[in-house]
Parts: structure tokens; C-alpha cells; sequence
């Protein structure tokens, strides 16, 4: 009875490294649709699916995956949609390798099913196959809710909030929607029409988006709630740090924030026809071993650098960047300096950076994130010549909210606190979810939050009861 | 988009602009900017508030570049990609004080904000403004209203002192008792004013002018120096104590892009006039 199992992963077609490296076009092409029903096919339909186990929206991953194999492509998207509104988001950007395809059961012996690339392949069948149509809207209930941020987690609830009747404005800072996935995902990892499009969709069921709208500036929180019933605040971690050592404000050392918003957001790698520059550095370094180091190096690369050095203090196996990532860094030919950590940047006499001095660490015991931590080896200092920099490594929240906001309980990192059950802030009337609570996490997570807050402020407008203990 | 409701140049290379937002005023407060956006394809790029009521925002712009040089070409009922604000930190009211306030070129129109809310604190104000020629001089009689004392410098004499604001300055401060000096303007009036009050400790607040992307905090372009610490200018500031910036890093980090500003400029004047 037992069907013979196809011990590998249906292989997904991609630009050659070569070409790639200098074009903005997504890497991976996504599957056709015999490839696509030849991998679901691979699916076990498991009777007790762990695989949904993995998933923090919870998403019916074998029931997906069925309808795929069937054929039968609409009933595939919706059945995702049921879950998760960005599927074709998801599809790229999930680190599906430590969600669901990590505990798939076939991931025991052999390859775990491609969930991911199935999510993004019906997810990108309904793009090519004709508007989905909008669903009915429920009799408004008189309700006002605002979200402030419209990156995935304010997209989110705004999604799940107007389909229960509640009137949704989106306040956004900048002048396009989308947050990270727009002004930090490259187009060629994620290209931006996906992103416009989900946002397009929520216009249509009747979403109001304001941009340029800067909440803690424009207009307080206290302010919106004169006006608004509830508030989700989903604003990310947008303030980026530095390491603090000699030499990082020369000319041409960038945060990844300000690298990757200058060719993201404001199409700097299409200067001079867009009015705003970058540096196009010839021997780049990228400091920091996450997905934003991967895109930043990546990002160089396509801007024309000869040599992009990736520098990072622990080893390849600690590297927190997706695998996938940093497969498709070193293909296009990134060098990965590891064990290594910059400890000052000199400049020449007009302030431009020249050269990097690094230390040469090895691992020592386990830290608190159970990683070994780096040493640095006594004596083991290095200078490089290089002529931009860029440091990826690590973003806190944006302290405008928690300064305009002085009843906004703020954790040690700047971060909002919130009840994890119900995303409920310190402040009456107010959610929190995503990367301002988490810090710098992921995609699926900020939904995974805005899903709970969205349920929880459903429940708070419809029975007015913000804590069970208030009479 | 944004309407223009006016574009007019007030002397040469002087713009001032007036832009349709019933939002902004309701929290704008003297010292502060908004990010524009001349289109689509255009950078964002900061202006200070000069005016503001429950319509509409003023800026008053010099035409440097390309970004600038867009805005100059507005007419009445255009419309400007991207305006948000207030941004930054409002000018720090103080009450009861003999303050000096000093601007040049866009800075003069950056003064008004300010001079009028230190004038509703009750502090006696000296109005400065200073240019290369008397035709480069403006609202005199907007500035004089809020002003107790009122002086014009001009390099060439064609107006008012002849000479430059260094030495207007040192007299003034050795003969009126100074509790502050307040700056708008480019960077080297704000650097020049900050190193001649220096001998005397009148504190001085300079209203800085980094590059700037987002100038909500979020990309640290703006990275300033201020008493050895890295500040962001448009979270931060943008008005510092003059006495504690490491001015040899702004100036520096102001030129990163020159060759492409100078570059977008000519690309920008060949597809208009072409
Ligand atoms: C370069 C990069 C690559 C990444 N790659 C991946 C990946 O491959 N996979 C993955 O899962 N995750 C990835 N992440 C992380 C992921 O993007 C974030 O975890 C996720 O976007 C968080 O969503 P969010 O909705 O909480 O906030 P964000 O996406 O940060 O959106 C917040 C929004 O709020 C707006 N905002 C901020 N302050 C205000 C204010 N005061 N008023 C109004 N609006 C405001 C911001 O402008 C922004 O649009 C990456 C992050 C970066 C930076
Ligand atoms: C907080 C803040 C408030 C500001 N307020 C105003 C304002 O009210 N009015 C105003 O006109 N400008 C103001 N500026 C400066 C303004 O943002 C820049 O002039 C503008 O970005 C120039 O853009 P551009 O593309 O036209 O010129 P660019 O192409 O960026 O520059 C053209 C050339 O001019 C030089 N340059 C640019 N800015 C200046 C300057 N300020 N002084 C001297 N040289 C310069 C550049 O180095 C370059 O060589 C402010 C800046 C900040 C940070
Ligand atoms: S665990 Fe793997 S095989 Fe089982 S249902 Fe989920 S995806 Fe299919
Ligand atoms: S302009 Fe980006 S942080 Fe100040």
C-alpha cells in the first residue's frame, strides 16, 4: 500500500547566479503546475498533520496541499487564505525550514515536502489567474478601529477587522505601505507588485489607508483615541544600531536600514532617473549574519561591487540568516569572512571610509541564545582595505510612540509590552504586535500576533470590556 | 498628493511654497520640518515649518539641486508626492531672556516660527539677517514685528551693516547682555555664529541640517555628533548647542553625494529643457 516516496524536493528553477547578480529580477521562478502537483503528490496527508503544528498562523497544510494536487488551484488559494492573507508573501520569505517543513514528517528521512514553495505557487496562480473577487463585507458595527504601521502585522488585523464589520484606517509613516517587506526586502527576494497588491485588495474591501502620517509627530496616540475606539500598534523595529566603534560615522558606512530604504524604497539602484543616490562601493563590507546582512550583500553586489565581504563574528552554523539566503549569497559569489569582527574604520583626510581593522574570534561556551559565544583572539587584528560598509546587525523599535505615549509600558529593549494572549498593551484601548514587541522577528510571526490582537479587539468592541476584572 | 495653493519666489533663488494640509498645524510647533517630496520619482528631502494654519503649511526653499529645482518649477494647483509632518524636536521654549536670533539665506524665513513663539515667552529678541547683497534680503517687516531690535548685514554694504555677522555680533555681545544666540540658515552661518559666541559661553542653538532619508529615526543618515555622543538629527533634533557639535563630521558627511547631486542635476535639466 505504502506509495513510494520521492526521497527529494521537486527542484525549483532559478536565474543563473552569474546573470542574476547584476539584475533586480527574482531569483527563484516558482513552480509550473505539473511541478507543482508533482510535489504536492509527495505529501503524506498525514491523519495527524504536525507540519500545522509549525505554522504560527496555523494554516491546513496538508488540506492545501491535497487541493494542489488535485489540481484544483482557486480551492488551493483559498484554503490558504483562510489563514494567512499574504500567502504569495509567505511563500517567499518564511523560514519554512524552522516551521513547518522542519517537523514535516517526511523531513525524518528524506526531504520534508516544499510547503513553502506550494504556498507561494498558488498563491502566484491566483495573480496570474484573475482578480479574486472581494468578499462580502458585514453590516458595519458602528465600530473605529486605527493601525498604526502597514507593515505585515498592521495589514493583518486590518484584514481580520474589516471583515467583522469594523471601520479600519491604516496610519503609515512613509509614503508607501508594506514596512519592512517594501522598504528592507529587495525587489529581486520579494518583488514589491506583490506586496501593492495584497494592499490593493484591502483598499477594495473597504480599508483607509493614510500615508505620510507619522503617529507620535502628526498625531499622538492619546489624540487618535479621541477619534478611535481601539489602536493596534504595529510600528516594527525600526531604529537601527551600530556597534560603537572609531569610525562609523565616515562617509560611506550606511545602516542596512539606510542602504537597503535608499535602493528599496526610494529606487536608488534606478539613479539618476529616480532623484535619490547611493554610494556604489567597489569592496563592500556587510556586517552581521541575518536575512538583512543577506540582502545587503546581495544588495551590493547588484549595485555593482567587485568583491562583497560578508563579516561575521561566530561561524557559518550560527549564522541566523534563512539557509536559503545564504545558498543564494554564496552562489552569486559573496565571500563569507566568519569569525571575524570590525573594530574600527579608518578613514582618508576627506572623512571617506578606506579601511576596516577586524579581530579574528573563535566560539567559547554557550551563551543566553544557547549560541557559543565569540571570543576575540588576543593579537589576531587585521587591516582591509574597503570603501563602503554597511551594519546589519540588529534593529530595537522606534522610541516615537513610547515618548508621545508615557501610559505605554516599555520593555528594556524599547520594546511594548503586552499580554502574549491577547496583545493587549498597558494602555486601555491599545494592541501591540510584530517587531515592536519582539524586536527584529519574522514575517509570519507579526501576523501570528496581529491574528490574536485581531481577535481580541473584536471581542473588546463588541462587549466593551477591556479587563475581566473591571466591573 | 499634496495641492500647491502658492510657489513664488521672494528674491532670487528664494522660494516660498504653500501646501494644502489640514493636518499638520495641529501639532506643529516653531523648529520644526516636514519631509517633501517633489514626485514620484523624487528624493525626500526636509524643510522647516516657517508657517502653518488649519489649511495649509509654508516652507520657504533655496533652489540647490534637483529635488529643490523641482519644487521652484510648481505652479498653484500642482501636486507634490509626499508631505508628512511635524518632524523633530520643537525649539526649547524659554521665558524672560535677552536672545539674539540670527538667519541667512532659507534660514530667514526658518526664523519667523521662532521668533514669534520666543516672543509669546516674553524674551527680548534681537533679529539678525544677513546676506551677500541687500537683494537678497526678505521679510523684514514680518520679522520686525515680533523683533525688539532689528538689524540687516549685508557682505557688500549694498544694505544695512556692511560686513559679516562675526563681527556685528562680537560688538553686540560685548556691549547687550546676550542669554542666548539662536541660528537658522546653511551650515557655515550656524558653524561661524557658533565659533564667535564661543569665547563669550552664550549658549547657542543651531538648527542643523544633515542629509537626511526618512527622518523618522529609522536609517541614521542624519548621524550627528553632538558632546561626543552620535545623535540622529531628525529624532534628536535638528537644533543642537552649537558649541558641542563636531562640526568637521557634518560638513563632511554633507558632501557624500555631491558628485551625484551635481550629476542628478544636469540629468534632470537635460530631460526638462533637454
Ligand atoms: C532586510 C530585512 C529582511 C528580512 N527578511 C525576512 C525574511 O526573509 N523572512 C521573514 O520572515 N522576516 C524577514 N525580516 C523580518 C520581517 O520583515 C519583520 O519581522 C516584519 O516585517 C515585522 O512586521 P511588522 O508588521 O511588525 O513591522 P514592519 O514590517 O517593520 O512595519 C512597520 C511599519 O510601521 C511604520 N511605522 C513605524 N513607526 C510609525 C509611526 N510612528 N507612525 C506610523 N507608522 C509607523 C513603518 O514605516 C512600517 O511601515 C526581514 C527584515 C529586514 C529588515
Ligand atoms: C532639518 C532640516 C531643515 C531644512 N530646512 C530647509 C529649509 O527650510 N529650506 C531650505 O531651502 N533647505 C532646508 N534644508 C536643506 C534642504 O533639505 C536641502 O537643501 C535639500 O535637501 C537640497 O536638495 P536638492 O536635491 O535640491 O539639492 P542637492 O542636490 O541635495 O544639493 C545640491 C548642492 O547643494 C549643496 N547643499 C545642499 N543643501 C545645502 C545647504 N543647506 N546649504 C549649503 N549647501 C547645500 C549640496 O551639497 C549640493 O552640492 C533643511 C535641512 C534639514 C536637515
Ligand atoms: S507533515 Fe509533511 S507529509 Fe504530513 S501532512 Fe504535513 S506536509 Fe504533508
Ligand atoms: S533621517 Fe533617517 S534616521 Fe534621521
Amino acid at each position: 500500500m505504502a506509495k513510494k516516496i520521492i526521497p527529494e524536493k521537486t527542484p525549483m528553477r532559478e536565474q543563473p547566479p552569474k546573470e542574476r547578480a547584476k539584475n533586480y529580477d527574482e531569483v527563484p521562478y516558482g513552480y509550473s503546475e505539473k511541478e507543482a502537483m508533482q510535489e504536492a503528490r509527495r505529501c503524506l496527508q498525514c491523519k495527524k498533520p504536525i507540519c500545522i503544528k509549525g505554522c504560527p498562523v496555523e494554516i491546513d497544510i496538508p488540506g492545501f496541499i491535497r487541493l494542489i494536487a488535485e489540481g484544483d488551484f482557486r480551492g488551493a488559494t483559498e484554503k490558504l487564505k483562510e489563514k494567512n492573507v499574504l500567502p504569495a508573501v509567505c511563500g517567499r520569505v518564511c523560514p519554512q525550514e524552522d516551521q513547518c517543513e522542519k517537523i514535516c514528517v517526511l523531513a525524518k528521512k528524506y526531504e520534508p515536502v516544499a510547503i513553502g514553495r506550494l504556498e507561494r505557487f498558488a498563491a502566484d496562480w491566483e495573480r496570474a489567474h484573475g482578480e479574486s473577487s472581494v468578499p462580502k463585507i458585514p453590516r458595519s458595527t458602528g465600530k473605529k478601529v486605527a493601525i498604526i504601521g502597514a507593515g505585515p502585522g498592521g495589514l493583518t488585523v486590518a484584514g481580520d477587522l474589516i471583515m467583522k464589520g469594523h471601520a479600519v484606517t491604516i496610519f503609515e509613516a512613509l509614503h508607501k505601505p508594506g514596512g519592512v517587506l517594501v522598504y528592507g526586502i529587495p525587489e529581486f527576494r520579494l518583488p514589491k507588485a506583490i506586496v501593492y497588491r495584497e494592499v490593493d485588495y484591502l483598499v477594495k474591501c473597504g480599508v483607509v489607508l493614510i500615508v505620510d502620517f507619522i503617529v507620535g509627530k502628526t498625531a499622538t496616540i492619546d489624540q487618535l483615541l479621541e477619534d478611535f475606539d481601539a489602536i493596534y500598534i504595529g510600528t516594527g523595529a525600526g531604529l537601527p544600531w551600530f556597534m560603537n566603534i572609531p569610525g562609523e560615522n565616515l562617509n560611506g558606512v550606511y545602516s542596512a536600514n539606510e542602504y537597503l530604504t535608499r535602493s528599496n524604497l526610494m529606487k536608488a539602484y534606478l539613479f539618476p532617473e529616480y532623484d535619490t543616490p547611493i554610494v556604489r562601493g567597489k569592496r563592500v563590507a556587510v556586517i552581521g549574519g541575518g536575512n538583512v546582512a543577506m540582502d545587503c550583500a546581495r544588495t551590493a553586489l547588484r549595485l555593482g561591487a567587485d568583491e562583497v565581504h560578508n563579516v561575521y563574528r561566530r561561524s557559518r552554523k550560527e549564522m541566523p540568516a534563512r539557509e536559503e539566503e545564504i545558498h543564494h549569497a554564496e552562489e552569486e559569489g559573496i565571500i563569507f569572512d566568519i569569525l571575524t569582527l570590525p573594530v574600527k574604520y579608518i578613514g582618508d583626510e576627506r572623512n571617506w571610509v578606506k579601511k576596516m581593522e577586524c579581530i579574528k574570534m573563535r566560539l567559547g561556551e554557550p551563551d543566553a541564545s544557547g549560541r557559543r559565544r565569540p571570543v576575540p583572539i588576543d593579537g589576531s587584528n587585521f587591516i582591509t582595505p574597503i570603501d563602503t560598509v554597511v551594519c546589519a546587525i540588529g534593529q530595537s523599535p522606534n522610541p516615537l510612540i513610547p515618548q508621545t505615549t508615557p501610559d505605554l509600558k516599555i520593555g528594556k529593549w524599547g520594546n511594548i509590552e503586552v499580554d502574549p494572549k491577547t496583545g493587549k498593551t498597558s494602555k486601555k484601548g491599545c494592541w501591540a504586535g510584530g517587531d515592536v514587541v519582539r524586536g527584529g522577528a519574522t514575517v509570519i510571526l507579526a501576523m501570528g500576533d496581529a491574528r490574536v490582537a485581531a481577535r481580541s479587539i473584536d471581542e473588546y468592541l463588541k462587549t466593551g470590556v477591556w479587563r475581566a476584572d473591571e466591573g | 498628493m499634496y495641492r500647491v495653493l502658492k510657489r513664488e519666489l521672494i528674491v532670487p533663488n528664494i522660494h516660498l511654497l504653500v501646501i494644502e494640509s489640514e493636518l499638520i498645524h495641529k501639532n506643529a510647533h516653531a523648529g520644526e520640518f516636514v519631509v517633501v517630496r517633489a514626485d514620484e520619482r523624487g528624493e525626500r528631502i526636509p524643510l522647516n515649518l516657517v508657517d502653518w494654519d488649519r489649511g495649509s503649511v509654508s516652507m520657504v526653499f533655496m533652489a540647490l539641486g534637483t529635488s529643490t529645482y523641482k519644487l521652484a518649477s510648481l505652479k498653484v494647483g500642482d501636486e507634490i508626492a509626499t508631505l508628512a509632518g511635524p518632524l523633530g524636536k520643537p525649539t526649547e521654549k524659554v521665558q524672560g531672556k535677552n536672545i539674539v536670533c540670527i538667519g541667512g539665506c532659507y534660514g530667514i524665513g526658518a526664523l519667523y516660527p521662532a521668533i514669534r513663539m520666543f516672543k509669546e515667552h516674553k524674551n527680548h529678541i534681537t533679529t539678525i539677517i544677513e546676506a551677500r547683497s541687500r537683494l537678497l534680503l526678505y521679510w523684514q517687516e514680518e520679522l520686525r514685528k515680533y523683533s525688539d531690535e532689528f538689524y540687516e548685514i549685508t557682505r557688500d554694504g549694498s544694505g544695512g551693516f556692511k560686513g559679516h555677522v562675526n563681527d556685528f555680533l562680537i560688538n553686540y555681545i560685548k556691549k547687550n547682555k546676550t542669554d542666548m544666540v539662536y541660528v537658522q540658515g546653511c551650515t557655515y552661518l550656524t558653524y561661524l555664529v557658533s565659533q564667535t559666541t564661543r569665547p563669550f559661553n552664550v549658549k547657542t542653538i543651531v538648527g542643523l541640517n544633515p542629509i537626511m532619508v526618512d527622518a523618522t529615526g529609522m536609517c541614521g543618515v542624519c548621524r550627528v555628533i553632538v558632546g561626543g555622543e552620535t545623535k540622529f538629527g531628525c529624532v534628536d533634533g535638528p537644533e543642537f548647542d552649537g558649541h558641542q557639535v563636531d562640526w568637521d563630521t557634518l560638513l563632511a558627511r554633507r558632501r557624500v553625494y555631491l558628485d551625484k547631486e551635481r550629476y542628478s542635476l544636469s540629468f534632470y535639466e537635460c530631460e526638462k529643457y533637454g
